[in-house]
């Protein structure tokens, strides 16, 4: 279905008039799509390599090893007749008759898996096996009534079809695809629908969303280990985990490169659990802790078990909205108002108002005051820029790669004991705390 | 000269589908349509608001998405490619293969990453499914499901549990276990249940939910402990063949594309179909979230990758080459969003600047289709796995 776009017209090719008329070279090829689609020789090679496997172009050498010889073996285009694209899938009848010619025209020409093949499509199309031989036996009359090059031209072209589209068990089968799609027609009455709709919603200007991603990028350039590198180096090229112990959840002083990250954005700071953590010694010196609790207990409730909602919910109103409640926050009357009478029929996403109200708050109020606190410049001070590995002597000696805890392992040992059990071989340290 | 002998059009354009097919000559309100005998079906089994008739319903419809296109112009006021001049252009990309995992017996269908960063889970078309920590190359898990083909597979966000599915329409959780001895198919779990294939699936923000799409053109939100279904997402009109959730703040969306051309972004709370995309020439393979969850990514079969910005609700960006002629199956972005990495059914992955639109890099390597790839958690690798039966990480 998705490669037959590949109506690639190869023209204005050289041509080596031989024996053998309209062949051109392997070299020939790869020259003629290195300008065309102007690419370097890896990709060419590597492209006109799929044409001779998908069948467009055929060796005329060696036929039954497909590949795309980079230098004068002669190769040919198959003919639209016997495209992929035009003709896919290949019908057993036209198989059972190209095998019957070959059958009759030399005894003993059929291949081992040709014959099996033969036989098995004797017996499952065995009622029309007269058709069967009667067309084979008239395409030999015909063929024989052709000028010679002609008719190899035209058994070559037919042995290079079926060695795409019946390769020999084993070899690569590049008409592979993956299970069925099926495609059904769209009910116009909801086109309608959609689209009146699509109409009502607002939009942002293209020249502000466009901008967004520019700053979005600039700004995240720094923490692309893939664009900027990463110190101390990248584990998957050095392999020297250093990069992920210095920046595992609960380690004792953060990098810079991550601190800096909590001044991004206010989802980049409750992310970070080490992040949520400082923010939430900051409040509790503001005396409004209560919100991020509040926040973090909403969480739980929208992404937890199903048959512990009624519950969070109740421990929820009494901690959080209970008139006279330890940690009472501070939402609007509407909003109380709204989520008071929807905690008579509690459900998962009953708290969404409240805290999305909440969590504005924060992001408006607390967090700004927060990146300007003495709290977070502190922890910028005191955050570690760590020092490049300078590349070693011999690049070729490799470092013993260490296992590290499996995160199942951990949360397994935290149930059996109520303790987090300890490192790995190298000393790779913590691992993940379970926090709310 | 005798009978009423009307003529009748028997073979031609279709007035629904425009297709040239044998026709039916249909009255809808004393006016002759003809219509081939599949849109006939169709519209019997749909019925007609009264006052309607099929004309004017497709007129309607049509006048609908001019005026939609035109609402959408009116707002495009730059295109991408402009505002990208002042980037800074990128310098050579310099990766290379750096693990190959070998171990899987045939066609490797879909992976993801463990949040450890490490970890990785892949499925296969024979049915296996394999937990490896990529860094040593070590597997250490494998599991053998009772269906082949096994399209999707997740790592849960806590590392505990990996969920997967495919011809056997069900999405099942098995939870991961270090005991050596221990069968981990016992433990296992059936959470969805689709009347086709699963194509996808994925863990919202806890190991509690999961979110899955399938070849019967639906998507569906399920609670695992109890195997409920929390909510289903209709509006494709064939097989939905990926999905990805949105990273942003409330949480709340997902988008999903489909072998009907489209991708939808729907809400997870409603139910409801809030943006739709239908640019695409042909079957959208994969969609991923751009980093900051305003936009995201799809490829498709039609050989190329697009970029749908939300907020303007529409397409910005084209990534395509006249040599690249096969389809795309997977997308993924680098960390800063700045590279689009995709994954083509020509065996090779190609490298994208998505602010310029320009290909920075393309890398052989696979010796057959690559079918999934993914960036690592903190973004210092990205993963490929392919029909070749291996996978690879690159940094």
């Amino acid at each position: 279905m998705q490669d037959p776009d590949m109506g690639v017209k190869m023209r204005n090719q050289r041509l080596l008039i031989t024996v053998i008329p309209h062949a051109m070279t392997g070299n020939d090829v790869i020259e003629w799509l290195i300008q065309k689609y102007n690419i370097t020789e890896e990709e060419a090679r590597h492209l006109g390599g799929l044409l001779v496997q998908y069948g467009y172009i055929y060796p005329l050498r060696d036929p039954r090893s497909l590949l795309l010889r980079s230098d004068d073996s002669p190769y040919r285009f198959q003919t639209p007749y016997f495209w992929t694209s035009s003709r896919w899938p290949a019908s057993e009848l036209d198989y059972a008759i190209y095998l019957a010619k070959k059958n009759i025209r030399k005894q003993g020409e059929l291949v081992d898996y040709e014959k099996e093949n033969y036989s098995i499509l004797h017996k499952r199309i065995n009622h029309t096996w007269d058709f069967v031989v009667m067309q084979a036996r008239e395409q030999l009359r015909a063929s024989k009534q052709r000028r010679k090059a002609d008719r190899i031209v035209l058994e070559c072209q037919e042995q290079a079809y079926w060695l795409i589209n019946k390769p020999c068990p084993g070899a690569f089968d590049v008409l592979d695809l993956g299970p069925e799609r099926c495609n059904v027609l769209s009910s116009r009455v909801a086109l309608i629908e959609h689209s009146r709709r699509a109409l009502g919603r607002n939009r942002v200007k293209s020249s502000i969303c466009l901008e967004s991603f520019m700053k979005y990028s600039e700004q995240y350039l720094h923490h692309d280990p893939i664009m900027s590198g990463c110190l101390p180096s990248n584990p998957w090229i050095s392999d020297d985990t250093s990069h992920w112990t210095i920046n595992t959840d609960m380690v004792g002083t953060p990098t810079r490169l991550r601190v800096e990250r909590w001044s991004f954005s206010f989802m980049e700071l409750l992310n970070d659990s080490m992040g949520r953590r400082e923010f939430m010694i900051y409040l509790e010196k503001e005396f409004s802790a209560e919100n991020l609790c509040f926040w973090v207990a909403c969480e739980d409730l929208r992404h937890g078990e199903s048959s512990k909602i009624i519950l969070k919910v109740e421990e929820v109103y009494k901690n959080f909205l209970a008139p006279g409640a330890a940690r009472w926050v501070n939402i609007d009357s509407k909003t109380m108002e709204r989520t008071l009478e929807g905690i008579k029929r509690p459900h998962r996403f009953i708290m969404d108002d409240a805290q999305m109200h909440i969590y504005f708050l924060m992001k408006k109020d607390s967090y700004p005051r927060y990146l300007k606190s003495e709290l977070y410049k502190n922890m910028l001070a005191k955050a570690i820029v760590p020092q490049e590995t300078k590349k070693s002597v011999f690049p070729f000696m490799r470092r013993q790669r260490h296992s590290s805890p499996s995160p199942a392992m951990v949360t397994q040992a935290t149930e059996d004991d109520g303790k987090a059990k300890g490192a790995g071989p190298t000393g790779t340290s913590s691992t993940t705390n379970s926090q709310i | 000269m005798c009978d009423q002998t009307f003529l009748a059009i028997t073979f031609g354009p279709c007035d629904s589908c425009s297709e040239n097919r044998p026709l039916m000559n249909l009255y809808i309100k004393t006016e002759p349509i003809n219509y081939c005998s599949l849109c006939m079906e169709i519209m019997a089994c749909q019925g007609l608001a009264s006052g309607e008739t099929l004309k004017s319903l497709k007129a309607e419809s049509e006048t609908l998405r001019k005026k939609l296109e035109e609402e959408r112009k009116k707002l495009h006021d730059v295109e991408l490619e402009k505002v990208a001049e002042k980037a800074e252009a990128l310098g050579e990309l310099n990766m290379k293969t750096r693990r190959t995992l070998k171990g899987h017996g045939n066609k490797v269908l879909c992976m993801d990453w463990c949040k450890d960063k490490r970890r990785i889970v892949s499925s296969s078309q024979d049915g296996k499914v394999i937990v490896w920590d990529a860094f040593t190359t070590n597997k250490e898990h494998a599991v053998t499901m009772p269906t082949t083909w096994v399209m999707a597979c997740a790592y849960a966000p806590s590392g505990c549990a990996i969920a997967c599915g495919g011809l056997d329409n069900k999405c099942s959780v098995y939870p991961l276990s270090l005991d050596k001895d221990e069968n981990l198919a016992a433990k296992k779990k059936s959470v969805a249940m689709h009347t086709n294939y699963l194509s996808g699936c994925t863990f919202t923000n806890s190991d509690m939910q999961i979110l899955t799409s399938s070849g019967d053109g639906t998507s569906a939100l399920w609670d695992v402990e109890s195997g409920q279904l929390l909510q289903s997402f209709h509006g494709h009109s064939a097989d939905v063949l990926t999905l990805d959730l949105a990273p942003s703040e409330t949480g709340n969306t997902f988008v999903s594309g489909g072998s009907d051309k489209k991708a939808n972004v729907w809400d997870l709370r409603s139910g409801q179909n809030v943006q739709s995309f239908d640019t695409h020439d042909s079957d959208i393979n994969c969609v991923k979230y751009y980093p900051s969850g305003d936009a995201f990514a799809s490829a498709s079969d039609d050989s190329t990758c697009r970029l749908f910005d939300l907020r303007a609700d529409r397409e910005v960006s084209i990534y395509s080459k006249d040599s690249i002629m096969f389809g795309a199956a997977s997308v993924d972005f680098s960390l800063s969003g700045r590279l689009l990495f995709a994954g083509y059914n020509d065996y090779t992955i190609n490298v994208w600047d998505v602010l310029k639109g320009t290909r920075v890099a393309i890398l052989f390597g696979h010796e057959n289709r690559v079918s999934s790839l993914r960036v690592s958690p903190d973004g210092t690798a990205f993963c490929s796995g392919s029909w070749d039966n291996t996978l690879r990480i690159w940094a």
